[in-house]
């Protein structure tokens, strides 16, 4: 079991319920893969510093979760196949991205203000 | 009255001496770099959003290596710009 993070840029055409819906998909697709979401964050709809597809906003997902190392690839036809999907990417997380992620839920603003000095 | 270039010193004057630049990862602590933290990796880019060097920063070269990473992260999932004018 290892630790990963996906990232997942939707098209802004998607209403508040297909949102749900695809975010339902990959979620379930993690679950029937022996895997666990840890956290699941969606920001919403967000402007992109740069047009991809032509469209200047997405709806963004954050999902990290553990699963077996062979079922990114699975994961990623899923996402190539789907048409709401304009951009997305996994990230492989060591034990101090974690323990970041973990703290930034609780609510701890670790870094950024200490950063600031 | 004498002009500033043709006043004298009979020592020379020290110019001000400079802080000794620091990798802010290592004197913080922070391990681990997040590429969707778009303010904070402003920090180490200029205006056009290129990387700043490690001259500039002066981040050790570890934690440079895993800025330039998180930005080019953040660069591809559209939350920093490739090109740009006028960031920050």
């Amino acid at each position: 079991m290892q630790n990963y993070e996906l990232m997942v840029i939707f098209t802004p055409v998607l209403s508040e319920d297909e949102f749900k819906a695809a975010q339902k998909k990959f979620t379930s697709l993690l679950t029937e893969n022996e895997g666990t979401a840890v956290h699941e964050n969606a920001w919403g709809l967000k402007s992109l510093a740069y047009p991809i597809q032509k469209k200047t906003t997405g709806l963004y997902w954050v999902l990290e979760y553990q699963a077996p190392s062979d079922f990114n690839e699975k994961l990623n036809i899923q996402l190539l196949r789907d048409e709401s999907v304009l951009r997305h990417m996994f990230t492989a997380l060591d034990k101090y991205a974690v323990e970041y992620n973990a703290k930034k839920r609780s609510g701890v603003s670790s870094r950024n203000e200490k950063a600031e000095v | 009255m004498a002009k500033a270039n043709e006043i004298k010193y009979l020592t020379a004057i020290k110019a001000e001496k400079r802080p000794k630049k620091y990798c802010r990862f290592k004197k913080l602590g922070i391990r681990y770099i997040d590429y969707k933290d778009a303010d904070f990796l402003k920090k180490f880019l200029n205006e056009q959003g290129k990387l700043l060097p490690r001259r500039i920063t002066g981040n050790s070269l570890k934690y440079q290596r895993k800025v330039s990473e998180a930005v080019k992260k953040a660069r591809q999932m559209a939350i920093l710009p490739y090109v740009t004018d006028l960031l920050k």
